[in-house]
């Protein structure tokens, strides 16, 4: 049952977006040609990586806004590193960021496990702690192109087997997503401690550990981004990626990834991810001004909850009630 | 289905012999406590600046929490409740554009006025139709509303910004009602009685309470859960719409970042108040402490000139710290204890 509405789900987004690319098609045929597709496919890569985080966090019923915090802090300290140490390779560069990232997202994690705070409050907290942390360390001041190594900034871009590094990385991602949440206990346990926390305390999954566990991978995932963000528009500054977790969260939402917890799939999160990244791309083509970008994912979130809500009203309503963990 | 949850989300709690006496509950009550920082944290801005205590400048740090507090206010009884609204800042974005709009077809005040209410008014009866209509989880409606409001500010606008309000328009943020009493601050006093009256004497603020602590034995005790809720959005998105016509009245200008961010101040300033943010506790002259709080360290760090990023690194610490602190106190007590 579930599993067939699931499929249904992906299948009407799927839907969704072949429609909107044959009514872009019919006025602009050059939108749909492979190599544009590429393209946004690329565009969309650094939404498509923060989705599957975002998603392993609220499939736990929890939710995770400071990602585009934590993407900005670990870009401006890989690039402050690059500019002091020019010479370090990119392996030691994408450790550290994934690294970086992770910790950021333990720190999250360990505020919701060990004293129990609600999700929405701590990433809120963080969000702007992590931003200003920014502003510590590099003064306000931006790293400019000039000031990065050229490997450091060709890596993301680098081709390989006709698509740049950064959307191998993408479906590298997506596939790793799909084993781990598929094949493995801990993708389990996400499901689990989402869809019935009481219930998977006596089966003897550790609620907090596992929804810790969401938050450290989503916090990976987004210092990951951070480099290739920084490396790949080949500019560090405060405001990257401003307000960019609303597009994350967005992207879920509209994937049919319940923020009930405990349901979602991980096509559900790259369709929504891809959906929004078509109408980003799409927008100047078709001549309106990106400041309605902000406007459509917003609709898109409130269509796609009320959506989601229709197949999961039985779910609850109060989300804060929900933070609260079985002990 | 959902009498079970409401069983299960409450853990037991354990049920003193006696209480203790009334002084004993005061002086161990959130809010005495956050007067304490309160006065902390006024005599050491008064050593670290010798600017602090002029009249006029305490005057123009009340700025600093007033429109704020204003919509705090109507927040925490929506937090009491159990639902939250993120989209506030957004609300006042749209508000101040619609204003805006408003002056370039040649509104005076008092149309302008009704125009920031009226836009207030929507769109918190759009929030409020979401979550009570369709049954949706009030926090990612207003994580959709927050870009959606603020979305239409900047197809409005773009990148260009509206000026040109009338003169007497500007008595609502600018506006002096007695000496260094501004207009802005008699309406944060006034309000701050209108909503403490509202939340702890009447039969609606009970039933906020009850909601909070238990929405579906509110509803088996004949509260009509779904509207309370309703008006609860309906007032946030009406203060939202003041807050909108004194901060556009203050900057004489409307550019779609207006009030960026505001929501995390705001709910911050209620969960600093004492307000529990999983609903069913909370007091509104908490929350007014915690508007005095935090407008005073803003002001106090501006008088230092710490920039405005490092503020707000001490806010989310704040918002944090709060939260975190009760409940390590608690679980060292419960340590001890045994």
């Amino acid at each position: 049952m579930t599993l067939s509405f699931l499929k249904s789900r992906e299948l009407v987004l799927g839907v969704a977006i072949l429609a909107l690319l044959l009514a872009i098609a019919s006025r602009f045929p050059a939108f749909i040609e492979p190599a544009n597709l590429a393209k946004v496919f690329n565009d969309t890569a650094p939404l498509i990586i923060l989705a599957l985080g975002q998603m392993a966090v609220i499939l736990t019923r929890c939710i995770d806004l400071s990602v585009a915090a934590n993407l900005a802090l670990t870009g401006m300290v890989v690039a402050m590193l690059n500019t002091l140490y020019p010479g370090l390779p990119i392996p030691v560069i994408l450790m550290v960021s994934i690294l970086l990232g992770a910790v950021m997202g333990l720190a999250n994690g360990l505020l919701v496990w060990k004293l129990d705070i609600p999700p929405i409050v701590v990433t809120l907290g963080t969000m702007t702690v992590y931003r200003g942390i920014i502003f510590l360390i590099s003064d306000g001041a931006w790293i400019n192109a000039h000031e990065m190594s050229e490997s450091f900034k060709a890596f993301p871009r680098a081709v390989f087997l006709g698509l740049p590094v950064l959307s191998w990385i993408a479906i590298v991602a997506v596939t790793g997503f799909a084993v781990l949440i598929g094949r493995t206990a801990l993708g389990r346990a996400f499901y689990a401690v989402g869809g019935n926390p009481h219930a998977a305390v006596y089966t003897g999954i550790n609620v907090g550990q596992t929804q810790c566990a969401a938050f450290v991978l989503s916090g990976a995932l987004a210092g990951l981004t951070g480099y290739l963000w920084v490396a790949r528009y080949a500019v560090a500054y405060v405001d990257i990626a401003g307000g960019f977790e609303l597009e994350v969260v967005a992207a879920c939402v509209i994937g049919g990834i319940s923020i009930a917890g405990g349901i979602g799939s991980v096509g559900g999160a790259l369709l929504g991810a891809l959906f929004l990244g078509i109408v980003k791309n799409a927008l100047p083509v078709i001549n309106i001004s990106p400041f309605w970008q902000l406007a459509i994912s917003g609709s898109a979130i409130i269509v796609a909850v009320a959506f989601n809500a229709t197949s999961t009203r039985s779910k609850g309503r109060v989300i804060l009630k929900k933070a609260e963990h079985a002990q | 289905m959902s009498v079970s949850q409401a069983n299960e989300t409450n853990p037991v709690r354990q049920v003193p012999d006696r209480l203790r006496s009334p002084l004993q509950r005061l002086l161990a009550s959130w809010e005495i406590l956050l007067l304490g920082v309160a006065v902390a944290v006024f005599v050491l801005n008064s050593f670290a600046s010798p600017y602090f205590l002029d009249p006029w400048n305490l005057s123009d740090a009340t700025f600093n929490f007033t429109e704020k507090a204003l919509i705090a206010f109507a927040m925490a009884l929506l937090i009491v409740s159990g639902e939250i609204d993120l989209s506030v800042a957004s609300i006042i974005a749209l508000a101040s554009t619609a204003m805006g709009f408003a002056v370039q077809l040649g509104a005076e005040t008092p149309t302008l006025v009704l125009v920031g209410l009226g836009v207030g008014l929507l769109c918190g009866a759009f929030n409020g139709a979401l979550v009570t209509g369709l049954g949706l989880p009030s926090i990612v409606v207003t994580i959709g509303t927050m870009s959606l409001f603020r979305g239409i500010s900047y197809i409005v606008l773009g990148d260009k910004a509206y000026t040109g309000y009338p003169a007497d328009f500007a008595f609502f943020g600018q506006g002096y009602v007695w000496w260094v009493i501004s207009f802005e601050f008699v309406l944060f006093a006034f309000m701050a009685v209108l909503f403490a009256v509202l939340l702890h004497k009447t039969n609606f603020g009970r039933a906020v309470y009850v909601i909070g602590n238990n929405p579906v034995g509110a509803l088996f005790s004949g509260i009509r859960v779904p509207r309370v809720k309703f008006a609860l959005f309906l007032l946030t998105g009406v203060m939202s719409g003041v807050a909108a016509i004194c901060l556009t009245s203050r900057l004489g200008a409307t550019r779609p970042s207006i009030a960026f961010g505001w929501e995390l101040e705001v709910v911050t300033m209620v969960v600093l108040g004492g307000v529990n943010i999983l609903g069913g506790s909370g007091t509104i002259p908490g929350v007014v402490i915690a508007a005095f709080v935090m407008g005073m360290v803003t002001f106090g760090f501006g008088l230092l000139n710490v920039p405005g990023i490092v503020m707000s690194i001490f806010i989310g610490l704040l918002l944090i710290g709060v939260i975190a602190l009760p409940r390590i106190a608690r679980r060292m007590l419960a340590a001890r204890r045994g």
